[in-house]
């Protein structure tokens, strides 16, 4: 039986719940990206910067919107919502609510990646991307690869327990690895790889937003292919197996799919802490645990959420930046504390 | 008897002065410094230096001993200085080298004119002081020729960068308005455009870039293997409207000396004079 057998069109009873939530969530998304390149550290002229008598070449307005600020709120709202539909994925899958795209090593292995190329000046870059994403991608699924092995090798069938410990023990050890190759590498290596740890989205041009795209594309088309499947795996795997669905693969798909969508996230904006923990809980909070609306609410809101921490980032501090993640990370853990206290886990 | 015995004792401690005050086997983690006790003529007293240190050529000959984050005091110890030169923050080493009865001498990385008054005191210090004196004199007149040299131009405004991802504008690590690079940006005749951001190094984003409109953009490589692709300095062009990309003055300076605050800091500012004023006969 195929697993995403329950996964055809929504009953008519979600169909309202499904219609608000997208629409809610929708229109706050809509709202900030239309919203975010307005506003920046400095002001610019919107007249001005939509002028198409003035040559690109001599109009700073129209850089400053379409170079500096548009890819970057672009990229937030990509990076966002990959991370937080990664998460929501993952939480299902390993029916934790700590999971997210750390637990699995797979943020760990894009750092290692990032490490290794930063370290050893591997200083290519191919239609103005640098090697530095393309390692963190190549560092993500190889970490996915190492711990998804180790979860099937012993059983039928993939062990939670074994992938949740695995990817712990992996990230340590890639974690370690990271320091070590800090320690000797140049300085000057070690502050821009600590610099590419707290993330940022400033990509600077199109190029690397329209590379991550096709990855995503597949990520987020296998993501929701499995939203009622996901539903069922949250009760356990047994109870999803007796209602006909294939676990096995279901897990494979959607640990494929996180994994992926993480590794994008990841190499555009580096492992930016957070968001695909707390943003499948708030969106949970306001829609129920139903995958048909927590994956959809999840994707849409994790890209207001980053939309909005980025432009407190770029307008709170001025003239200097702090890296987005100390402004995710500085929201994001009283939040989750708060979470943890009110369930009263 | 009193008298005699404090007598002895004062001896004693003047003998042991004088003992530090003649460093024989000095280890120094510090490019910066080795560099400086090179130039004094002191670098047969060299018993071993840190990871980074490569100039002289001579450095390669002497055993490493760690450096920042990882100074190897073991071996350290086991080659019997009499001083060490370390960093301001290595408050660990400090305590094992008191422990230890080692005498050190703890450096920080600050403005140019510190640079000289290192040079100084280390003379004194190490036990040559007249040499570093004229060290210390020879880098100053030279810097002094440089700023009346650019006196009478114009100062274009100029960002220093000195770390970039490559291929991108992603990251860019530039110099603000503090420390050895901002202050030799202006000793060479430039107007640093990140002059009010009181801090040594400034990330910026595209958007201050773009605000800060630099007539002129210096790129230092001082890496390990920071080749030259032409392909690189290309993604200035991203940012048209940029006055330096405009009119083609964007710079790449390649040589560790831009990152190193010692005797070689004079030449490295003239390299950013001769490229932020070609009007001028260098």
């Amino acid at each position: 039986m195929p697993a995403h057998v329950d996964a055809a069109l929504p009953p008519p009873t979600i169909r309202p719940r499904l219609a608000a939530t997208i629409a809610g969530f929708g229109v706050l998304a809509a709202a900030c990206c239309l919203l975010a390149p307005l506003v920046g550290s400095t002001s610019i002229s919107l007249g001005r910067a939509f002028d198409r008598t003035i040559p690109f070449a001599d109009n700073v307005d129209a850089q400053v919107f379409f170079v500096a600020r548009l890819p970057r709120v672009v990229a937030a709202a990509l990076v966002g919502s990959s991370m937080a539909l990664a998460g929501a994925v993952f939480q299902a899958l390993l029916r934790n609510p700590l999971a997210s795209p750390d637990t699995l090593g797979v943020s760990a292995g894009a750092t290692l990646g990032a490490m290794i190329v930063i370290a050893f000046h591997v200083d290519a870059s191919v239609f103005g991307i640098s090697a530095v994403p393309v390692a963190a991608f190549a560092g993500s699924a190889g970490a996915l690869a190492i711990v998804y092995a180790m979860s099937v090798a012993r059983r039928h069938g993939t062990s939670t327990t074994v992938l949740l410990l695995a990817g712990v023990a992996l990230s340590a050890l890639l974690g370690a690895a990271v320091r070590f190759i800090q320690i000797l590498a140049d300085f000057t290596d070690t502050f821009r790889s600590v610099r590419w740890m707290m993330g940022a989205l400033d990509v600077g041009s199109y190029n690397q937003v329209v590379a991550s795209l096709v990855p995503l594309a597949v990520a987020f088309t296998a993501i929701f292919s499995m939203t009622r499947v996901l539903d069922l795996i949250s009760l356990g795997s047994d109870a999803a197996a007796s209602r006909g669905v294939d676990v096995r693969r279901a897990e494979r798909i959607g640990l494929v799919g996180a994994s992926l969508a993480t590794g994008a996230a990841v190499s555009l904006g580096g492992p930016i802490p957070f968001v695909g923990i707390i943003v499948p809980h708030i969106v949970r909070l306001v829609v129920g645990a139903d995958h048909r609306l927590v994956l959809p609410g999840s994707a849409l809101f994790g890209a207001s959420f980053l939309i909005l921490c980025d432009l407190v980032t770029r307008t709170a501090f001025g003239p200097v930046e702090p890296p987005v993640g100390t402004v995710t990370a500085m929201i994001g853990g009283p939040f989750f504390l708060w979470l943890l206290f009110r369930r009263a886990l | 008897m009193a008298r005699r015995t404090w007598l002895a004792a004062a001896l004693l401690m003047a003998a042991g002065v004088a003992a530090s005050a003649q460093a024989r086997r000095v280890i120094s983690i510090i490019p910066a410094t080795t560099e400086m006790l090179f130039a004094m003529g002191a670098g047969d007293r060299l018993v071993a230096v840190g990871s980074y240190d490569k100039f002289p050529s001579e450095v390669d000959r002497l055993p490493r001993v760690g450096a920042l984050l990882d100074p190897d005091v073991e071996r350290i110890l086991r080659l019997k200085p009499d001083l060490v030169i370390l960093y301001g923050t290595q408050d660990e080493l400090r305590a094992q080298l008191d422990r230890a009865n080692v005498p050190y001498y703890s450096y920080t990385h600050r403005g140019l004119a510190d640079i000289t008054q290192t040079m100084r005191a280390l003379g004194e210090r190490v036990g040559i002081a007249r040499e570093a004196n004229a060290l210390a004199a020879r880098v100053e007149a030279d810097l002094g020729a440089i700023r009346a040299r650019v006196a009478g131009s114009a100062r274009p405004k100029t960002l220093l960068v000195f770390g970039r991802e490559p291929g991108t504008l992603r990251n860019v690590d530039a110099s603000g308005g503090q420390g050895f690079l901002h202050d030799m940006l202006e000793t060479a005749g430039g107007a640093d455009v990140l002059a009010d951001i009181h801090q040594q190094s400034v990330t910026m984003s595209t958007e201050l870039i773009l605000a800060r409109a630099p007539e002129v953009i210096i790129e230092l490589r001082y890496g390990r293997s920071d080749a030259e692709d032409p392909r690189d300095a290309r993604a200035w062009d991203a940012l048209p409207s940029v006055p330096a990309v405009r009119n083609k003055r964007v710079y790449i300076l390649h040589g560790e000396e831009f990152v190193v605050p010692g005797p070689r800091v004079a030449g490295a500012t003239e390299r950013l004079a001769r490229v932020l004023h070609p009007e001028l006969r260098w």
